[in-house]
């Protein structure tokens, strides 16, 4: 009878041991996300409700749940590049702190390449117009008279005889 | 004036005038570019303060859209020609949708028989949140997310809670920017569905 009991007990512990170990395998690696991990995403994006607040630093409740998702993804494995393109899907391209480097937004960032390429061109033509017209006048100068080799003999005994 | 000046020179200075035409020419493609640039730039600027400044829309034909529920059923608002109805802006975040939330649920259950259709644009919300307040409030009519926020750019909606009236025929009957209070949302669809058309 104590034996048929201490079979039991032995076949239920065993169970549950085999119960919990599946659970934990079925969680091998779990996500701990901390805040810091949550903010490094959330300053790349901005507050949907206040004008120009990144994610990270704003306290409204709207904020709050976004880090809140943020968090839950990243416990279900999600990874940065995921999360942003899920918010952007979402909420759209003006969520994004940086915006994009593709399509209408990549505007953004060729605009002023563009126009610094455009506007070094215009300093270099209009250089090198008024380089162009300043040799143009220095070669219209009334020519120096050359110094012929009698003269220069002659300059050069005056000067010897200076001395 | 200054291709004049050119013409002259270039009888008695040809070279001169060469080089004169040549930086001219190149002066005055230099300014045309800068005036189009400033000129586009300009635009730009003004067109985004224009769109801001513009404020919803609230007459015309109501801006189409497709909404899809939390559960990926979709809505059409074309299709809904010939009812009137009401668009709720909200977001679970937002503390006046809540108090709107009961209200918009019972005239919605006052109205669903008539021919008017209740249509809730979740705005910038976390879906988790937004099932919640769902459930809160026991909402029942037509609910989804805008997705990439484009039925709210629309509608350029300027914060929630806001409501848009549409007519049986299509057209924008108006926008309530805040809180509904009873009875207004009841006065106005009352006023939508006494509309007649030729």
């Amino acid at each position: 009878m104590l034996r048929k009991f201490f079979f039991t007990v032995f076949v239920v512990l065993l169970s549950l041991f085999t119960a919990v170990t599946v659970v934990y395998a079925q969680q091998s690696n779990p996500v701990f996300p901390t805040d810091d991990d949550v903010n490094a995403i959330a300053k790349k994006l901005y507050c949907p409700v206040c004008p120009n607040t990144p994610l990270d630093v704003c306290e409204t409740q709207a904020c709050k749940d976004w880090r809140a998702q943020i968090k839950d993804q990243l416990t279900s494995g999600w990874n940065e590049q995921q999360i942003l393109d899920y918010f952007v899907t979402q909420y759209g391209e003006k969520v994004l702190a940086e915006p994009q480097r593709s399509g209408f937004t990549s505007l953004v960032w060729m605009l002023p390449v563009i126009v610094l390429i455009i506007g070094l061109g215009f300093v270099s033509l209009l250089l090198k117009s008024w380089r162009n017209r300043r040799n143009h006048q220095v070669s219209d100068a009334p020519p120096i008279p050359s110094i012929t080799p009698d003269v220069l003999a002659k300059l050069e005994k005056e000067l010897q005889e200076i001395d | 004036m200054e291709e004049a000046t050119v013409n002259v020179d270039s009888q008695e200075h040809p070279e001169e005038a060469s080089i004169e035409k040549h930086s001219t020419m190149w002066k005055t493609s230099g300014r045309i570019v800068t005036y189009f640039l400033l000129f586009a730039l300009l635009g730009l600027l003004a067109w985004g303060l224009a769109k801001v400044q513009r404020g919803q829309v609230h007459s015309g034909e109501a801006p189409n859209f497709t909404l899809k529920d939390f559960n990926g059923n979709a809505l059409t608002l074309s299709d809904l020609r010939g009812q009137v109805i009401i668009i709720n802006f909200w977001a679970s975040w937002c503390p006046p949708c809540r108090e709107e939330a009961a209200y918009l649920e019972q005239t919605w259950e006052k109205y669903k028989d008539r021919g008017v259709v209740f249509i809730g644009v979740d705005y910038v919300d976390t879906e988790k949140e937004a099932l919640a307040y769902i459930n809160e409030f026991k909402v029942t009519y037509f609910n989804g997310p805008d997705i990439g926020t484009r039925i709210s750019q629309a509608y350029n909606i300027q914060g929630v809670p806001e409501t848009f009236y549409v007519a049986k025929n299509g057209q924008l009957r108006g926008v309530k920017v805040g809180p509904l209070q009873s009875p207004e949302l009841d006065l106005k669809i009352e006023e939508l569905l006494a509309e007649t058309y030729p």
